[in-house]
């Protein structure tokens, strides 16, 4: 663990808050200053903190990074890379990307302050895992359908053409449909399987470089002995649709779930987004 | 497991945008003084805004400043 001495210039920047732990973490695990996390502990919780410039993470500079993805992608993936660090020894509960205190005094007050909400939180998440569920709706070019006529080689006329350019677009709706129902009934049932379900907004194409719209982007939180049988799960709940994918990520930390409903942006409430608009 | 296309159910290495919804929508949210916060997404270029703008409807107020106690100064 490196030191955490104050310094002039510089803003501790906080990943997480774990009960105190004995076990090293793993080696190599570095933070946004090159250096082991460095870890305060205060009363019973832990923060794992890295010292980095108040050049860079001030309230103007930071929000200058924010607009380059290069510096918000290392910045994530070094937040992740420590969560993960801290994952293996302890339950780390993740703070939101860039969480900056002044010193080590901020940091405790912030333990302080936040304390009630911490000890829950490591409550729920200690022995869980994230896994996160995507479906996309994807036309196929062209759409071979059972509902429409065989395509036509040619269109003779422009009657033909906006015929099929209108069987086009109904085979896009219908994916969507098939998308749609296929997102609620899955998402239903790894509620059920899960301790906590939580739908993020779903992926921007253009963002994710991924074919297709994403129709379904949601996390659970699975307890880590019933984590292959949820795996296993999913795979069997997937009827093969035609141009609609499902897809997995994880096991993540539990992120999602970190939060917690009194945040008032944890579990969302299911019956109140089933109804969600498909764009 | 691979993401072929035949395939119902990929898995891949972490991506980006996978990982930016949850740090950017999830973790815990510190509030109060002492901490700096992401939340104005409205001065993040239009790339990143659908990708953030989620953090909008959950972050109520916008960017804070750093802003300490009167009388606080490092120890």
């Amino acid at each position: 663990m490196n030191d955490v001495r104050e310094h002039e210039h510089e803003l501790l920047y906080v990943y997480a808050v774990t009960r105190p732990f004995a076990t090293a973490l793993p080696d190599g695990v570095r933070g946004l200053d090159g250096k082991p996390p460095g870890l305060i502990e205060h009363r019973g919780l832990c923060a794992a903190v890295s010292r980095v410039p108040a050049e860079d993470f001030n309230a103007g500079p930071l929000r200058a990074h924010l607009e380059d993805l290069d510096w918000l992608g290392r910045t994530a993936r070094t937040h992740e890379a420590v969560i993960a660090a801290l994952a293996t020894v302890t339950c780390p509960v993740p703070l939101r990307l860039a969480t900056v205190c002044r010193d080590e005094n901020g940091v405790r007050r912030l333990l302080d302050s936040g304390r009630a909400r911490f000890v829950r939180a490591i409550e729920r998440l200690d022995g869980r895992i994230e896994w996160g569920v995507k479906v996309y709706a994807q036309a196929q070019q062209p759409f071979p359908s059972r509902e429409l006529d065989p395509p036509e080689p040619k269109a003779a006329t422009g009657r033909d053409y906006l015929r099929r350019r209108l069987g086009e677009r109904q085979s896009r709706d219908e994916i969507w449909r098939r998308a749609g129902a296929l997102s609620r009934a899955l998402h239903a049932e790894l509620c059920d399987r899960a301790e906590a379900g939580r739908l993020h907004r779903p992926q921007n194409a253009r963002l994710s470089g991924e074919p297709g719209e994403n129709v379904l982007n949601a996390a659970y939180l699975v307890p880590l002995d019933r984590s292959e049988d949820f795996v296993a799960a999913i795979r069997d709940f997937i009827p093969h649709i035609e141009g609609v994918r499902v897809e997995l990520t994880g096991p993540w930390a539990p992120y999602s779930f970190a939060g917690g409903p009194d945040d008032g942006h944890g579990q969302v409430d299911q019956a109140s987004r089933e109804g969600r608009e498909e764009q | 497991m691979s993401s072929g296309d035949g395939e119902a159910l990929a898995q891949r290495e972490v991506a980006l945008v996978d990982l930016l919804d949850r740090l950017l929508a999830g973790g815990v949210v510190i509030t109060g003084d002492l901490t700096l916060r992401i939340a104005d997404v409205d001065l993040v270029r239009i790339d990143l805004n659908a990708l953030v703008s989620s953090v909008r409807a959950e972050v109520p107020s916008p960017f804070e400043e750093f802003q300490f106690g009167e009388s606080e100064e490092p120890v």
